[in-house]
């Protein structure tokens, strides 16, 4: 064989070699049988109704603006404009077909520890898996009690506007490698019961981090700066600071951050815009024990100035 | 056709010229006052602060005061002051109509607080929580 056959079926070789790696590293990671095993015993649904205020649910998948009980009407259609497309929140109601009525409780907990849909297709981190990851199993299996009492609405919600490379959606098997990491962002020496409960609700349900929390050119979170404000990942301006460095909220009381979560007004009385007013009225759903918890854990975590 | 143009050349100019010469800078000025306001109004409704008649009805008339400032919307929220040093957001321009309709509304809220006249704690906490929910809604939609 010439020098020149060797060489290309030495790139064959490889090009083969890629494409299978290629696949082995993008495959998608559902939970083992052990996590799964711990969903078993079920779900309590008025425990799943906290867990569903805590991981803001409504504020993608009910229409936008919605308040009272059009919270629980999980038709989807919000519309998240991003440098990478537009995504657009899925029905998640208990419609069979168009929404997730049919969804066992391991279904859910693939989808929302894995970023795993149930045939096996990624999901696109806009669905806020990335954070998700950190919560407990029981709380979905609860969460999936919870969610199956809610109505079913008929209509589907329109698909993603996501152009070429981004529809690909086997390539967020290798952005999960990266991205997807389930321990704790913070490394707490010592923390006390309320500030591990708000690094639960911040870290996990909570998902704070989504918004608050700078991305790099790959849309992963930037975690030196966690929470330190960024260029809106979706929609226009900025999300502000909410650690205690410059141009942060250092100099406000945790019981004025506690207040904050549940009225919307910052000390100063300024009232919160945007998406935020949406996670206001979730967080106003949940006992002042969490919304103290979150404040403690916001003062303990390291100051950073603005992350924009 | 010519004086078409030169007409509505006029029109804009004249309507420059009755309004700011700075709106974001005025509007922010508004909104800041009105944060003042309910600075004291917001303690008091939360049982916080002691309920005075007069202080209540005092920043009541002031809050209903910037609230009517603010409803010829072309005044504060003119075409070309969609950039530049502000939060406010690009659905103001783009959803006219209903940004008008948020602005009337508290204005009809603030007005009503004013007339109901409230002497006492529970009079005042039922006019006052229609008027601050307006606060979130708006910036809900409004505000980025």
């Amino acid at each position: 064989m010439s020098t020149l056959g060797k060489l290309a079926v030495v790139g064959v070789v490889l090009a083969a070699a890629g494409v299978a790696s290629f696949w082995w590293l993008s495959a998608p990671q559902e939970l083992n049988a052990e996590e799964l095993s711990r969903l078993a015993a079920g779900g309590d649904a008025a425990r799943g109704e906290q867990v569903f205020w805590a991981a803001g649910c409504a504020s993608c998948h009910a229409a936008p603006g919605a308040i009272g009980e059009d919270r629980l009407t999980l038709g989807g259609g919000v519309r998240l404009e991003t440098a990478f497309g537009t995504f657009v929140a899925p029905n998640i109601s208990q419609h069979p077909t168009q929404g997730i009525g049919g969804w066992s409780v391991a279904d859910l907990a693939n989808a929302m520890l894995r970023g795993v849909a149930p045939d096996g297709s990624h999901y696109y981190p806009a669905f806020p898996y990335t954070s998700y990851a950190r919560m407990r199993t029981e709380d979905v299996a609860d969460l999936h009690a919870f969610l199956t009492g809610l109505p079913a609405v008929a209509d589907a919600a329109p698909p993603h506007e996501i152009g070429f490379p981004f529809n690909m959606r086997r390539g967020l098997g290798l952005w999960k490698r990266i991205y997807l990491d389930s321990s704790p962002v913070i490394a707490f020496a010592d923390s006390s019961e309320a500030v591990t409960r708000g690094q639960y609700l911040v870290e996990g349900a909570g998902h704070c981090g989504e918004c608050h929390t700078p991305r790099d050119s790959f849309g992963g979170l930037e975690k030196g700066q966690w929470l330190a404000g960024a260029a809106a990942a979706e929609g226009q301006g900025t999300v502000p600071n909410i650690t205690a460095g410059e141009g942060g909220i250092g100099d406000w009381s945790a019981d004025e951050i506690a207040s904050l979560l549940e009225s919307g007004f910052t000390p100063e009385f300024d009232s919160v815009g945007g998406s935020m007013a949406s996670v206001v009225r979730n967080m106003a759903e949940l006992p002042a024990s969490d919304r103290e918890a979150i404040a403690a854990y916001l003062k303990a975590i390291p100051a950073r100035a603005n992350g924009y | 056709m010519k004086f078409a143009a030169f007409a509505s050349t006029a029109i804009i100019l004249a309507g420059a010229t009755s309004g700011f010469a700075d709106p974001i800078s005025e509007r922010k000025d508004n909104m800041k006052d009105r944060g003042a306001l309910m600075r004291v109004l917001a303690p008091i409704a939360q049982g916080q602060q002691p309920f005075d008649a007069a202080t209540v009805m005092d920043a009541l008339e002031k809050l209903n005061a910037d609230a009517q400032a603010a409803i010829d919307i072309d005044v504060l929220w003119p075409a070309g002051s969609e950039t530049g040093d502000t939060k406010s957001s690009p659905r103001i321009w783009s959803e006219r109509e209903a940004f008008q309709a948020a602005v009337d509304k508290f204005a009809s809220d603030t007005a009503a607080a004013v007339a109901a006249n409230p002497q006492d704690l529970p009079a005042f906490q039922a006019v006052f929580g229609p008027v601050a929910s307006n606060c979130g809604s708006c910036h809900e939609a409004f505000r980025l």
